[in-house]
């Protein structure tokens, strides 16, 4: 007689796998990816593919070394390395991206258990490694090749310039005082200075949405963050400047609300735990960068809320069906 | 009317569309075929043999009983010789003690079977006692005695009688069949057990996915003010009892109560119809429709059984399996919350509500990843638990943290083993844990109530 399997229930399962989601996390990425490339030329498609494969054979090695079974396939060392591409420079040197994806892989993540054990986001931390490590490097911007229209701001820099400051910079600086259309379409297209991945405000809303619509992430923290971020800015102001649509388009923030703070492993698991984590980061995000000495502080008020994940999943226990104290009406 | 719901829950692919359009066909067992009869066929007190081994036992005649109020009385489904007691394989894994009959497939039929009562004139009591006498326990899967079930504290006033016709496991179409070929006996059930309950409204909960039910029961209820034919979102676990309350009537049964204390009754549709065949034909419950499908069973369909027959009985009288995609994994009712048998040479009992034949593609499941806290188990768990961290107090052995996040609250729906992308055995390994802590619980209640009679003996 044939044997018969036996196992615990439930006997059939989604389709979803790990490696399904990472795979959407790509798909949701690659427009701003396509976006960097064009908006800083091929240098920017170099550093990406370093850092991934860079990332991916990190993982390889790390549990080849530890005598792990190699989970490369599920594709999450991929997503890690090529956020951590798209936080950074196009001009970086090209040994940058090794170092990055080495310490986001290793110590990040794998030394903290590996996959969904990291508490807090790895191509964040590798960010903030680098840039403490390496500040003028992280910090020195290339001019965007293709402004799509020409401002002020831009075309001044762009006569001379390889290297611009980011709008957030130039906020802070008090340089910009009104928001002109095409400083809005410019934001919106991606033709700043900035990291290789955030600049392009609409590609990032385009990936974020396919994210939302397949599930892979809720709505929640992105659309919480930017909020806050837009209200806070609306509210305080820089000298008297408020610019909240301008202030939610440049920068971190659209890279950061849908891809970053998204993270599983470091970010709660109930709902409300998320909008908590969501108003946190917008309004560290804002105080940041209106009042700290960094102009840009999507990176580190995302770190700061992963450190707080544990705390927000304890308090925020959904109520259960039944709970005791709920009587009948 | 609008489809109701509760929070939360899965949508598994239904795979009904194989033997919902099979109308029942009944299946005998065959001359000289054993029948096994368990002893402990519902919850509540196992029943003891009446009968011994050699004696000529008719259909319809009552082999075992016990006198316990929480128990219910088993009968002989076939005619012939008692040839053994002995312990018998039931789904679930256990060895139960069984009557062993062989059937002469002459069918004798037992003095005083076939003996209509007039519910109308009868007294709850008489109509109570007219259940408990016809075996007759929840069909749907967990076998609570009906008469008991009915039978709630008086101070405890009942609202609502709902019929669970949701059919949420996928495959199972058993109900669905029920209603579309016996819709009457489901009304005139309902009927019987709103006699009892004269200020309770009867409501039948049907999911969505089946429109063709919902069409034949508000037809058999028409003209009758107190029933209603409810629509439900076609969700799993849209027929656990306190989500389809909650569903209907906006109640939460509180943690650890019974459906009761929220004014509700629930029973199956089968359930029904064996009070109206109990009440209307004078006939206890002996047999059970039973759907029996999945890629590897040939001819898969909806099937009138004798409750006693062995699954190998079953799957001989309806033609086999196919050759070319032999089964790979056994699964007893619905392929959410069955249990796998190893098998077929195991009894039918009054809860058998399928036989699922999977074969190896379809039984696939891949190995466990890490949880990458997706929170998606969280997000479906319709008893607003968080799965995960119970897996993780249940691999630790941690099972103090493990009650205190609720772990005793899983309803086993395994909704979380199935959304999780890191398929990880999440329902699997809170049930185990389950199972000890309540152990643990019911063993401290125990000495704690030995402890207070012990004190209150000393002291008188
Ligand atoms: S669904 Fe699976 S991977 Fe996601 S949080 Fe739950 S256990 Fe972890
Ligand atoms: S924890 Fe229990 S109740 Fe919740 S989804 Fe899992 S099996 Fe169902």
């Amino acid at each position: 007689m044939n044997k018969f399997i036996v196992s615990g229930t439930p006997h059939v399962r989604s389709k979803d796998s790990i490696q399904g989601i990472m795979r959407d996390v790509l798909i949701a990425l690659t427009p701003a990816a396509l976006m960097g490339i064009y908006v800083f030329g091929l240098n920017a498609l170099v550093i990406m593919v370093i850092s991934i494969a860079s990332a991916i054979f990190f993982e390889f090695l790390y549990q080849k070394l530890m005598k792990k079974p190699v989970t490369i396939t599920d594709l999450s060392a991929a997503v890690t390395g090529l956020l951590l591409a798209m936080n950074m420079p196009s001009g970086a040197p090209y040994w940058m991206p090794i170092v990055g994806s080495a310490f986001a892989i290793i110590i990040a993540k794998q030394l903290f258990g590996g996959l969904g054990q990291n508490f807090i986001n790895p191509a964040l931390a590798a960010r903030a490694f680098l840039l403490a490590s390496y500040p003028t490097a992280m910090t020195t911007w290339p001019a965007a090749s293709h402004a799509v229209v020409d401002t002020a701001s831009s075309a001044s820099q762009a006569v001379d310039a390889v290297t611009v400051a980011t709008p957030l910079a130039l906020l802070k600086a008090g340089s910009i005082t009104t928001v002109t259309s095409s400083d809005m379409i410019n934001a919106f297209v991606g033709t700043v200075g900035g990291c290789i991945g955030e600049t392009s405000a609409i590609a990032l809303i385009i990936g974020g949405i396919y994210l939302i619509v397949r599930h892979v992430i809720s709505w929640r923290i992105p659309v919480i963050y930017i909020a806050t971020v837009f209200v806070l800015t609306a509210a305080i102001g820089r000298n008297g400047v408020r610019v909240p649509h301008y202030e939610i388009l440049v920068g971190g923030l659209m890279l950061g609300a849908f891809f970053m703070a998204t993270d599983y492993a470091s970010s709660p698991v109930t709902p409300k735990g998320q909008i908590i984590m969501a108003l946190g980061c917008g309004l560290l995000t804002t105080l940041i960068r209106i009042f700290g000495g960094y102009p840009e502080g999507v990176s580190y008020s995302i770190l700061i809320m992963n450190l707080c994940v544990p705390l927000i999943d304890r308090f925020t226990e959904p109520k259960i069906f039944g709970a005791p104290e709920v009587k009948k009406a | 009317m609008q489809a109701l719901t509760f929070k939360r829950g899965v949508h598994p692919p239904d795979g009904k569309a194989l033997s919902a359009e099979q109308p029942i066909k009944v299946i005998l067992p065959k001359e000289n075929s054993e029948l096994f009869f368990p002893m402990s066929q519902h919850i509540g007190a196992p029943c003891e043999p009446l009968v011994a081994v050699g004696d000529y036992v008719k259909v319809g005649q009552k082999i075992a009983e016990s006198p316990a109020f929480m128990s219910s009385p088993i009968f002989s489904s076939i005619s012939g010789e008692v040839v053994d007691i002995r312990p018998m394989l039931v789904p679930g894994g256990n060895m139960v003690k069984s009557i062993v009959i062989k059937n002469d497939a002459k069918m004798v039929e037992a003095e005083g079977l076939n003996q209509a009562h007039d519910y109308t004139t009868m007294s709850n009591e008489e109509i109570l006692a007219c259940i408990k006498d016809a075996g007759v326990v929840g069909l749907g899967g967990a076998g609570f005695p009906t008469h008991v079930k009915l039978n709630p504290p008086k101070d405890q006033p009942i609202d609502y009688i709902l019929i669970n016709a949701a059919e949420c496991e996928p495959y199972l179409t058993c109900d669905y069949r029920i209603m579309l070929e016996e819709s009457e006996r489901v009304v005139r059930g309902l009927q019987v057990m709103l006699k009892l309950h004269p200020n309770a409204k009867g409501v039948i909960g049907i999911e969505m996915n089946k429109p063709k039910a919902i069409e034949a029961m508000t037809k058999a209820c028409e003209g009758i003010s107190n029933i209603t034919v409810q629509p439900l979102v076609t969700k799993f676990p849209q027929g656990s009892e306190k989500h389809l309350i909650y569903s209907i009537t906006k109640r939460e049964v509180k943690s650890g109560a019974l459906p009761a204390s929220a004014g509700c009754i629930v029973d199956n549709v089968d359930t029904v119809v064996a009070i109206e065949r109990a009440l209307f034909k004078g006939r206890p419950l002996m047999r059970r429709i039973v759907t029996v499908t999945g890629g590897a069973v040939k001819n898969p369909g909806n099937y009138k059984i004798r409750i006693g027959m062995t699954f190998r009985d079953i799957i001989e009288a309806i033609g086999g399996f196919k050759e070319e995609n032999p089964p790979a994994k056994l699964i007893a009712g619905g392929p959410m919350m069955g249990p796998t048998l190893y098998t077929l040479d195991v009894a039918t009992v009054k809860t058998s509500s399928g036989l699922l034949c999977f074969t190896a593609e379809e039984a696939f499941i891949p190995e466990e990843r890490n949880c990458i806290r997706c929170a998606k188990c969280v997000d479906h768990c319709p008893m607003g638990l968080m799965p995960f961290m119970l897996n993780q107090f249940a691999i630790r052995g941690d099972g103090e943290n493990f009650v205190k996040h609720h772990g005793l609250d899983c309803i086993e729906c395994g909704s979380c083993s199935y959304e999780c992308p890191a398929k990880r055995q999440l329902a699997q390994s809170i049930r185990a844990t389950k199972k000890i802590e309540a152990g643990k619980k019911a063993a401290a209640a125990a000495k704690a109530r030995a402890e207070a009679e012990a004190a209150k003996a000393k002291n008188s």
